[in-house]
């Protein structure tokens, strides 16, 4: 029997339903949840943080663009994860950088990190922490000391006039490292002040890192969404607070919990770095590990390191280990057969 | 007091129901086409070998095709009139297959049936009816009823369990049958434990048709006079809760180990429209030569369930329902999760046809796929347990073969993993290919 093409109906693999979900609305629904911090920030830091911020999002999707047409790859600019990649790395840099050292980072986090290793879902680290890395290990100057404390009025281009050299301070990370915690408390007036500014985010830090509250709002959507489940947060958070409770004060078990789950970068990193769906394990054991191994390691670089903070480098670490956790850690299948290939 | 719903523990999703097109609508008899093409491959198994010739008149009913040897089942003429041709027709599988064509004489009249008293015979010859009205699993597969319903003597089979979940999306034929016919089920039932010499059976069926579940409960209790004990297990709505052993699971707490058969734990398990033409099989002596199938989706004028005869073109039920609206984007013969589309509406109805769906460019999705994020969500969904994500890559970078380890071979393709992913990758066309290159 023969049928003229024109009269034959198209055919494709089953199923022919599929979720309404997408990698687009996955990937924006993370920039909506990030936008509340940057909002804050331009009211604690000042305009400039917008600014960073907008050349690190071009930044990045410059590179991706660029660097998908070199590579022969289908520009893939409109799924948003270039978008995240520029939004995560300009929340982990300094408030009071040049304006070009974003796109410094934008172009090692994308084309290096991620292009170069295959594209979207094939990159081991994640782009905006080796960006920052590159950026911490190029520039350690600005990005360890151009912090800005935070505005006490409305004048959000204060530091952008001309001639106003960068009015620096020290991150409370910084302060408790080399001073101590009674120090700290000090430049707050009460711990009670202190916890309630880190909460809030009206503290020294990176740009999308300080506020506490709008971080952990935007995680609760993204866990009510399903795009995010609690296991990597959670265990994060509870590394951190009992390895700080058991290591960081003088004696053992003396150190402060909360005060290290609020005064750094735990929260952003926590709940969108560390659950970065390509760079963390997919299933729920090896997610706990992960997040363990994230908070011991920060806490080991807090206390022992060089620097004041480790979320960072702690996530990066673990990212290396997530094809070994994702080799332990598989899914139960339902009743192989005996001799099955396992 | 809300009753305790019965499932499965691992995976399973939950895709739009799209029943309400269909599931109000009471069965109604298609009118008898002018021609119909009775493949001769129907089942699970060889192929028929015809018995008629050209011009030969047969009666709705006749026996035209058996199989010579092995595993299979007869096929009967599902009209009354004249052989047109034994050749090839369009199948919807495998392209074009043998079938046998027959013009309809109009005038014949309807073949009628009496109901006889089954509970005398033996159950040797209850098997013998079975086998004789050419009865196969029509929820799906097609296996042959007569061969399943005679498990080894080793086996110790001590449940039937009859699946009247109808866990596809759009399809409602299950559920007019159980609501409209479920005397017969049970009784259907009945036969079934007789022949395998048990007394238990359980009804599964999914919780968006409690209407169905009530009529089964009152009909199991109106005919509860003898020793059967036949109960309704009322189950949570998700995907694939109606698979085969997803559903034993559900309702016997037990799992159907890798490559094995629901009798090596204990359970068989029949479809409620096999069951009711099995029903018709012993007490009616009628064989499967029509059945109940769903018509729905945005694509056809006017949805319905539709009871055919075997052999029905497609065109034949669109020209009768008013046709395709402007919009039609693909057809699908089963469910949406996993029907396989056709390209052509020449093709006829089989025993194993459980719906056409007429679906809208806004019904299926139809994006361009991109890299795997690694998001994990297919590795939730699966509900055997399977790394559909590593397959699914694997099979793109030229490793197929090497896919064995994620499971391949215990993939039913249920069609979970791709329903979830974001990326909209073809899992399961990964999956095929890839059972195509590994070995077990």
């Amino acid at each position: 029997m023969t049928v003229k093409e024109a009269e034959l109906w198209s055919v494709a693999v089953s199923p022919h339903v599929k979720s309404h979900e997408s990698v687009e609305k996955i990937m924006w629904t993370v920039v909506a949840c990030l936008m509340p911090s940057l909002i804050l920030s331009i009211f604690v830091f000042g305009f400039q943080t917008l600014i960073i911020t907008a050349v690190s999002v071009g930044s990045c999707l410059a590179t991706e663009a660029i660097s998908q047409k070199c590579l022969r790859r289908p520009v893939t600019i409109k799924d948003g994860s270039a978008v995240i990649t520029g939004v995560l790395l300009a929340y982990v840099i300094p408030p009071g950088v040049p304006y070009w050292m974003p796109v410094l980072g934008g172009v090692i986090a994308v084309f290096v990190t991620k292009q170069l290793m295959g594209g979207i879902g094939y990159n081991i680290f994640n782009p905006a922490l080796i960006g920052r890395a590159f950026l911490v290990a190029t520039y350690p100057v600005a990005m360890t000391s151009a912090w800005l404390p935070p505005l006490r009025d409305a004048s959000i281009f204060k530091y952008m006039a001309p001639g106003v050299d960068a009015v620096s301070t020290a991150t409370p990370l910084y302060v408790l490292k080399h001073y101590g915690l009674d120090t700290l408390i000090e430049k707050f007036g009460s711990l009670s002040t202190m916890y309630g500014n880190f909460f809030i985010g009206l503290r020294p830090g990176c740009i999308g890192e300080t506020s506490v509250l709008l971080l952990m709002l935007g995680g609760l959507y993204l866990m009510y969404k399903g795009y995010i489940t609690w296991h990597i947060p959670v265990s994060v958070f509870a590394s951190v607070a009992f390895f700080t409770w058991i290591f960081g004060g003088e004696e053992f078990f003396t150190g402060n919990p909360l005060l290290a789950i609020l005064s750094g970068g735990v929260p952003l990193g926590a709940i969108y770095m560390a659950t970065d769906y390509v760079t963390s394990p997919n299933q729920k054991t090896g997610q706990i590990l992960f997040g363990i191994g994230v908070g011991a390691l920060t806490v080991l670089i807090r206390l022992k390191g060089g620097y004041p903070e480790g979320v960072a480098y702690a996530i990066l670490l673990m990212n290396s280990l997530t094809p070994a956790l994702d080799g332990w850690f598989k899914p139960k299948r339902f009743a192989p057969a005996k001799g099955a290939v396992k | 007091m809300q009753e305790m719903l019965l499932t499965f523990p691992k995976g399973g999703v939950h895709p739009s129901e799209s029943k309400s097109l269909s599931e109000h609508l009471a069965i109604e008899t298609l009118p008898i086409p002018e021609e119909v093409d009775i493949l001769l491959q129907q089942h699970f198994g060889a192929p028929c070998k015809p018995l008629v010739d050209k011009k030969a008149k047969v009666r709705e009913g006749d026996l035209i095709g058996e199989v010579a040897g092995g595993l299979g089942a007869s096929i009967h003429a599902s009209v009354t009139g004249t052989v047109k041709g034994i050749g090839a027709s369009t199948n919807p599988v495998s392209i074009t297959s043998a079938s046998v064509t027959i013009q309809t004489d109009r005038d014949a009249p309807p073949r009628s049936y009496t109901i006889e008293d089954w509970r005398s015979l033996p159950p040797e010859e209850l098997r013998k009816k079975v086998k004789a009205a050419g009865i196969v699993g029509i929820g799906g597969a097609g296996f042959p009823t007569h061969v399943k319903l005679s498990p080894p003597p080793e086996a110790k089979v001590d449940v039937l369990i009859i699946n009247g979940v109808e866990c596809e999306p759009y399809l409602t034929t299950d559920h007019r049958l159980m609501l409209e016919h479920p005397e017969d089920i049970i009784e259907g039932a009945k036969i079934i434990l007789a022949m395998l010499g048990i007394k238990e059976c359980r009804i599964g069926i999914e919780a968006n048709k409690m209407d169905a579940v009530e009529a089964l409960r009152k009909a199991a209790a109106d005919k509860a006079s003898d020793s059967f004990k036949v109960f309704v297990d009322a189950l949570k709505v998700k995907y694939p809760q109606g698979s085969e052993k997803q559903l034993i699971e559900s309702i016997t707490k037990r799992r159907v180990p890798g490559f094995g058969l629901p009798f090596d734990v204990g359970v068989i398990v029949q479809n409620v429209g096999t069951t009711k033409a099995l029903y018709e099989a012993v007490a009616l002596n009628k064989p499967l030569y029509e059945k109940v199938i769903t018509l729905t989706g945005k694509g056809i004028s006017r949805p319905a369930n539709l009871k055919v005869r075997i052999g029905t073109r497609l065109s034949d039920i669109v020209s009768y329902l008013g046709g395709t609206t402007a919009d039609l984007a693909r057809i699908v013969m089963g469910g949406p999760m996993m029907g396989f589309p056709v390209s052509t509406l020449d093709v006829p109805v089989t025993k194993t046809t459980s719906g056409v769906l007429f679906l809208t460019e806004e019904e299926i999705d139809s994006r361009a796929h991109s890299q795997c994020i690694r998001c994990g969500w297919c590795l939730d969904a699966c509900p055997m347990g399977l790394q559909p994500n590593e397959i699914g890559v694997y099979v793109e970078a030229g490793r197929a073969q090497d896919t064995a380890k994620f499971g391949l071979f215990e993939c039913f393709e249920c069609g979970c993993c791709a329903f979830v992913c974001p990326a909209k990758r073809p899992l399961v066309q990964f999956i095929r290919l890839a059972k195509l290159k590994a070995k077990r």
